[in-house]
């Protein structure tokens, strides 16, 4: 735990760069004034157009695609179908499903079919109208139940084992049924969180461009470079060596931009058939179908409490809503499940879940993937079985919690966790105890906890490589020059980076330049999903720059006649000898004496965690925690709720940017402050989009976001970078449960099937 | 093809005079004619704020705006929003608090903000979120963004 004296105090001794403390980051100005640029604000020679025709079936036939109409028009350069680019490609190499177009049939309504290149956006949208495409509608599989159902036509076909289940995960671990037997009482319950969407505010977008030499470079707006890199190279059958992609500045992903769609595959396809640049941005709307948001899940809980609060046992079921490609969804089958006993000690666990295959747009990684449905059920069911034994539900969570170095029953390994010290902090904060069960009627306050990881421990593909690489350059300018596989999309790592760098070397973070995420020139990081940038990137930094540190300090050391030891790098110079020596002056040293500078850093994740033997997916190198704390008032007439205030304490192991580790956590309540009350991706019966655009989904304005005061607390992980854990991604997890508590204290009753829109509170206080 | 038409107008203190398609909206024409690309899509029908600039000192949306509809009007945006260079107060404040995380809505609300700040130095909360409730950020949460605009609105009281 950290207060602002402790906090700046240590940075100062540190060398100051740690903290932020209102000075921005380092390509903050580049932002504020509109220079940042996007994959839409790059202009080539030659360059020209795609846009796509989407499917207006839910489950159809392709029987037919005739386009020679839109070919006769003028400007019209390139037709593409799906049959142009056959190869199966997928986020997971295990559930490789997708097409950049549809092949042989379409699987939801919106799906990409023909994709048109033309001399300007406006030709190639209404060529694309001109294209006719003849489909022979099937039965749709629109619901879960759809799913499971054995008289329904599978959506994947050509698969081996054709099924609607994409992936079945059973797990058991102690003996659950024991354990309710020895329970004071046990409770079950249902619960059905809906599906959401990112909307990040700049659209899918890509540009191709082919080279003379047969390369091609792909701007993508991806938060996974190296994936995309993969694939692209595999589904247009290059050399990995020949093709180049680089993310530019990009318009946040959330998670929605993890994996590859149809505008990189097919600007990269018509770029290499028409020999021209070729741009594809999506309109918003066609964002609502690429989604890749949050699954809809229906869960079944039941838990065993003793009548002091101790957990028992926990037996779960999930059924997750997945739309009609597997992107991440076997990733996400495992999520459901693998962190939900965590932050409590409990020893018996059985947990099963189906992911499903829909024919709704994919759904994928969003903000707290597959972990933010089962943390929304458990910490409700926690406060209601709170309730029906009387106890406090603050003081159950505290008797509850796992400790620094526990591994839980499921094999993950905690090495360390400061949650005791946020449920205090976010109590004391809110007034938790003086308000709970005493606010006027139709106002009241919630708790709810939760645990996120810090990357995975294995990347997506099997392999024994780095998952982070670093490399430095530095020379007589004084600059370094930081080349990272990483991929900011706005969370900050470029400035985490810098940090790391100019803390080591005794230099400012804005002395650092960083080059990140283009596959031509920086070291391959695995891109910006699971929240493993600050923790696996960071090391990676850190072990570059005491390289680089090193290379400098024993040619000082050779040059004044001290021992390395003795030399400190702060403050622009390195101290120790028997002048101050500047940066300039030691970096000219070194490099007279070594040569040219430079050093590189890797990270690989320790193999941790021993009881784990049936699953490589969930386990991670050090989890953050987070406590949060929400008080609403309700419109007992109308069933309006307003959150009036959230407590967020976090943590994260190291504060290493104040701004932006608060602004990271705003921004995970925010997103769960609309999950809880506005955002449904939802569709109709017959498959159609309810709400694709901004106007009709409804995310949080100003007006609807509530104050939110976010506590940084530090536990000072051991492996992490300067003991620094995730901040972006966890605090997500525990909004939505404590605004559900709230409502609870608030109108007495249970709901467990957000958005909490006014219909639904209204007949819930009507008792309908 | 589209009738075509002159168009006159300022922008960011410059004349300029282009012929352009009668239906080109405003954010198309300073995006792709003048090259100027602080000023984003985000939506295109006016739902996100992301393409506002001032037409005539007012927070307009590019989007859904006809370039037209602005002959001999002055325009700014992002990229003019200080006459001679250097920073805005407000862009001063949102780099110091981190009001930009991505930064593609960040251009729109600086000129909202711009806007709102040059009508009113000292604006109340409820006219800073009348300002601001335009526009769509999708990182921050607005906290950052709100805690600079309060700075510059209030300086020296805490934000």
């Amino acid at each position: 735990m950290t207060d602002d004296r402790d906090f700046h105090v240590r940075a100062v001794a540190e060398g100051g760069v740690l903290g932020g403390g209102g000075r921005g980051k380092v390509d903050g100005l580049a932002k504020i004034t509109g220079r940042s640029v996007f994959v839409d604000d790059l202009v080539l020679p030659r360059m020209v157009y795609a846009k796509v025709l989407r499917s207006p079936h839910a489950h159809a036939k392709i029987l037919s695609i005739d386009a020679s109409e839109a070919l006769a028009m003028p400007g019209v350069l390139k037709v593409m179908t799906g049959e142009d680019c056959t190869a199966r490609y997928g986020a997971i190499p295990v559930a490789q499903d997708e097409t950049a177009l549809a092949l042989g049939k379409v699987r939801y309504i919106g799906e990409p079919v023909v994709c048109v290149a033309a001399v300007d956006e406006e030709t190639a949208r209404d060529a694309c109208r001109r294209v006719r495409v003849v489909y022979e509608p099937l039965d749709a599989i629109l619901s879960i139940d759809d799913a499971l159902s054995a008289d329904k036509p599978f959506i994947h076909e050509w698969a081996r084992k054709p099924s609607n289940i994409l992936r079945k995960v059973d797990q058991e671990y102690g003996d659950v049924d024991a354990a309710f037997a020895a329970s004071d009482l046990v409770l079950e319950g249902t619960y059905d969180y809906p599906g959401s969407t990112h909307v990040p505010l700049e659209t899918h977008a890509a540009l191709a461009v082919p080279h003379a030499d047969g390369r091609l470079t792909l701007w993508s707006s991806t938060q996974n470079p190296h994936y995309m890199h993969r694939t692209i190279a595999r589904v247009l059958g290059m050399r990995p060596g020949d093709v180049r992609v680089i993310k530019p500045d990009i318009g946040a992903g959330y998670g929605g931009k993890c994996d590859t769609f149809c505008t990189d595959v097919c600007s990269a396809w018509l770029a290499r058939a028409l020999d021209r640049p070729v741009k594809f941005v999506f309109e918003r709307e066609e964002v609502f179908y690429a989604h890749r948001g949050r699954h809809r899940t229906k869960m079944w809980l039941k838990m065993g409490m003793t009548k002091e609060g101790r957990v028992t046992g926990i037996d779960f079921k999930a059924w997750a809503e997945g739309g009609a490609y597997a992107s991440y969804g076997v990733v996400t089958s495992f999520y459901l499940g693998v962190f939900m006993t965590m932050p409590y000690k409990v020893e018996n666990y059985r947990f099963q879940s189906h992911r499903v295959y829909t024919n709704h747009p994919p759904c994928g990684p969003k903000r707290g993937h597959g972990a933010i449905q089962p943390r929304f059920a458990l910490e409700l069911h926690l406060d209601r079985m709170c309730e029906a034994l009387g106890l406090d539900p603050v003081q159950v969570r505290l008797d509850n919690l796992i400790e620094a170095g526990h591994e839980t029953v499921n094999g993950l390994l905690v090495p360390s966790i400061a949650l005791s010290e946020c449920i205090e902090r976010v109590v004391q904060a809110s007034d938790y105890r003086a308000k709970k069960g005493s606010l006027p009627p139709g106002r009241g306050i919630g708790l709810a906890c939760s645990a996120y990881m810090c990357g995975a421990l294995h990347a997506v593909y099997d392999n024994d490589l780095p998952h982070s690489g670093v490399q430095l350059k530095c020379d007589r300018s004084g600059r370094v020059t930081i080349f990272s596989g990483t991929a900011d999309c706005g969370q900050g790592s470029n400035h985490m980076l810098a940090v790391f760098v100019a803390e080591r070397l005794g230099i400012d973070p804005t002395d650092c330049t960083v080059v990140e995420a283009d596959t031509d020139l920086t070291p391959v990081d695995l891109g910006s999903y699971s929240s493993r940038v600050t923790f696996m990137a960071g090391n990676a930094a850190l072990q570059a720059a005491d390289r680089l540190r090193s290379q400098i300090a024993s040619a000082l050391a050779a040059k004044f006649k001290v021992p390395v030891e003795s030399l400190v790098f702060a403050g622009r110079e390195v101290r120790g000898a028997w002048r101050p020596i500047p940066w300039l002056e030691a970096v000219d040293i070194a490099e007279g004496h070594h040569g040219t500078l430079g050093s590189v850093g890797s990270y690989k994740p320790p193999k941790i965690g021993s009881r784990l033997k049936r699953t490589s997916v969930g386990p991670s190198p050090a989890y953050s925690f987070t406590a949060q704390v929400a008080e609403v008032t309700v419109d007992q007439v109308s069933g309006v709720v307003t959150v009036d205030k959230m407590w967020a304490a976090h943590d994260l192991g190291r504060v290493l940017h104040r701004e932006i580790a608060e602004g990271q956590i705003e921004g995970c309540v925010y997103m769960g402050v609309g999950e809880a009350l506005l955002e449904e991706q939802a569709y109709r019966k017959d498959g159609v989009h309810m709400t694709p655009s901004i106007l009709e989904y409804r995310i949080p304005t100003v007006y609807d976001t509530p104050e939110i005061q976010v506590l940084l607390v530090e536990s000072h992980d051991p492996g992490g970078p300067f003991g620094a854990k995730e901040a972006g991604e966890g605090p997500q997890l525990s909004t939505v449960p404590a605004i559900g508590n709230a409502l609870h204290d608030a109108i007495g009753r249970w709901l467990t099937n957000p958005p909490y829109t006014p219909e639904k509170v209204w007949k819930a206080i009507k008792g309908r | 093809m589209p009738t075509e038409i002159t168009l006159r107008l300022q922008i960011n203190g410059e004349q300029v005079r282009r012929i352009i398609p009668a239906n080109r909206s405003l954010l198309d024409f300073i995006r792709e004619d003048l090259r100027l690309t602080g000023s984003k899509h985000g939506c295109d029908v006016g739902d996100c704020g992301a393409c506002t600039v001032l037409v005539d000192g007012a927070p307009q949306l590019a989007c859904i705006t006809l370039a037209a509809e602005c002959e001999g009007a002055a325009i700014r945006t992002i990229e003019g929003v200080t006459d001679g260079g250097g920073l805005h107060p407000i862009q001063e404040a949102l780099h110091r608090h981190v009001g930009a995380q991505c930064g593609y809505c960040t251009p729109g609300i600086v000129m909202a903000m711009t806007s709102l700040l040059e009508a009113d130095p000292h604006p109340s909360d409820s006219a800073i979120n009348e300002a601001l409730g335009s526009n769509i950020c999708r990182c921050t949460g607005y906290t950052k963004i709100l805690a600079a605009v309060r700075e510059v609105a209030r300086p020296g009281s805490p934000s």
